[in-house]
């Protein structure tokens, strides 16, 4: 094959993989074509990696083989294996992996033809180090923070913001050092430095309930990454993929701070929680009602109309199963069963349709929170699980609230709510929560698993 | 790099950028978890420039980077699709006997 033939193989295989990535994705908004999208993605995929090794600067294959088998090794488990709920923890690892892959790419382009980049490829791979590297250091603190083994209280200090400031301006002076001298290699590895010590102290203050906007945020540093590299290295899918990439993580977290009622800069230098304390302690605590399981289950009984509303307590007692049997029960008394899926419940977007779909619930039932709010009123009972702050109503009456504005499930107009919860603790945010001392809530105490579970063998055994 | 190509380049992030908002905007909640593994996946092309480096023969150094961006943006690409495949399989409109 001449060198010419060679070239525009890999050029043509790169543009048709483009197009099947935009087709895949484009068939990713609906849940029937979805997979058929993935499908073409992957085929994309294969396409442009054939290509690549038909590359002229591709002369050896033994390292490209080492990389590809030890990817492939950890990447196997990575997808098969890991479990629906440490989805959250799975996605944050794959943004740090993300980061890595391209930081590198930046660092071996620099070492490799550091002094014949031009000032465009040296201000590209400078930025694409800076965003690879803050990725990498960011997810992997986000990443500890979801498996608890770092807290997930805001962990932040006084003048943490301004330190932060300092660094990002310090790494774009960088930068510019390198742009006018790229022989420079210890500013590079100064910028290298400093870009990962900033991804650790701008996740570190992010408290455990803004979690889904952090993951969309990394998600979008990793797109823009992988953009710079496809401007330092003149290749334009890396540009096309970045940017769909970098899009959809930040579209996320504009949707996941409106759910919230906060801007980005809030989110990003607020750490709720923070301010919460003060308003908590107002009022006198009233009691909650306390009930028992056979409590829960004659109310569930004569129930003609029932909305369960997961949260993020659901994902940590592994309850999705047992929600679905509960459900199960109820729908076979003839009870018409939906779900109130808020947008931010859980850790990352879409969290609790995941496991819902995991536990066999099919999706029509599963209802985004304009499309069942107004249904609240005619429903007979509300079953939250795990949820809090999702369905506080001091976000519509009470203006002293941290949450105050944030759109919430009308869970307190139904006419009877229970709640399930591990104890009587506030949640996350500490906050007090209305609805679980209103006249017509009962609060069931204990592991959502567990109680559900007795829950569907209450009401099961009385008709039988 | 010369300013010819950065300007086809900003061409190319902006019709991308434009056409991702377009079609991301229509993606429905339920499909969120599933759209970050999916784009994170795509991600992983820049596997394409990972493996120029690292099958370029430019020094041991430079060849072991490139080794070991080849093997992380693997992960993502093969545990990318895997885990979108087994999250859409998942998905299902009627009830179905288990």
């Amino acid at each position: 094959m001449s060198p010419e033939i060679k070239l525009w193989i890999f050029r043509g295989a790169l543009f048709v993989a483009s197009c099947l990535f935009l087709l895949g994705l484009r068939a990713l908004t609906s849940a029937e074509t979805a997979r058929r999208g993935m499908w073409m993605a992957a085929i994309g995929m294969a396409l442009g990696v054939a290509g690549t090794l038909l590359h002229k600067d591709v002369v050896s294959y033994h390292w490209i083989a080492i990389g590809l088998v030890v990817g492939t090794v950890i990447g196997v488990p990575m997808g098969r294996w890991i479990p629906m709920t440490k989805m959250p923890e799975r996605i944050a690892l794959s943004h740090a992996f993300g980061g890595a892959a391209v930081a590198l790419v930046g660092l071996a382009e620099y070492l490799h033809r550091g002094n014949t980049l031009g000032s465009f490829g040296m201000g590209a791979i400078g930025f694409e180090v800076v965003m690879g590297a803050v990725t990498f250091t960011g997810s992997l603190v986000a990443f500890g923070k979801l498996q608890g083994t770092i807290s997930g209280k805001p962990l932040g200090f006084r003048g943490g913001h301004l330190l932060n400031a300092i660094l990002a301006v310090a790494c774009l002076t960088g930068i510019a050092i390198l742009i006018a001298r790229p022989e420079q290699t210890v500013v590079f590895y100064g910028v290298i430095a400093l870009s990962a010590v900033l991804g650790v102290l701008l996740v570190l203050p992010i408290g455990g309930a803004d979690m889904p906007v952090i993951i969309c945020l990394l998600n979008a540093y990793a797109g823009l990454a992988a953009s710079a590299s496809g401007f330092a290295l003149d290749n334009q899918i890396l540009i096309i993929c970045g940017a769909l990439d970098g899009g959809s993580g930040l579209i996320l977290a504009l949707i996941m701070s409106k759910a919230m009622n906060r801007s980005f800069r809030n989110v990003l230098f607020g750490g709720v929680g923070a301010g919460a304390a003060a308003t908590a302690g107002s009022g006198e605590a009233k009691p909650s009602r306390e009930a028992s399981i056979e409590d829960a289950a004659e109310l569930l009984k004569i129930a003609s109309s029932v909305i369960v509303v997961p949260g993020y307590g659901m994902a940590v007692a592994q309850a999705q199963h047992a929600v679905r049997d509960l459900a199960g029960v109820l729908a076979a008394n003839g009870v018409n069963v939906r779900y109130a899926i808020h947008p931010v419940a859980g850790r990352m977007p879409g969290h609790m349709n995941v496991l819902l779909a995991e536990a066999n619930v099919p999706y029509d039932q599963l209802f985004e929170l304009d499309a069942i709010n107004d249904d609240f009123r005619q429903t007979d009972v509300t079953i939250v699980v795990g949820a809090n702050d999702v369905v506080n109503p001091a976000a519509k009456s009470s203006p002293s609230s941290p949450i105050f504005g944030m759109p919430i499930l009308n869970a307190d107009q139904s006419k009877a709510v229970i709640v399930l919860k591990r104890s009587q603790n506030p949640g996350f945010a500490g906050i007090e929560n209305e609805l679980f001392v209103q006249p017509n809530t009962m609060m069931v105490l204990g592991d959502a698993k567990h109680t559900l579970g007795k829950l569907s063998a209450a009401v099961k055994g009385s008709h039988n | 790099m010369n300013s010819d190509q950065l300007l086809v380049g900003f061409y190319v992030f902006t019709l991308a950028a434009f056409f991702g908002y377009q079609v991301i905007s229509k993606v429905p909640q339920l499909l969120h978890t599933p759209l970050m593994a999916f784009t994170n996946a795509v991600a992983g092309i820049s596997l394409v420039a990972s493996l120029v480096i690292a099958g370029g023969d430019h020094g041991l150094l430079i060849s072991i980077l490139g080794a070991i961006a080849v093997a992380a943006a693997t992960v993502n690409v093969v545990g990318g699709f895997l885990i979108t495949d087994r999250m859409l399989k998942m998905f299902k409109k009627k009830e179905v006997a288990r």
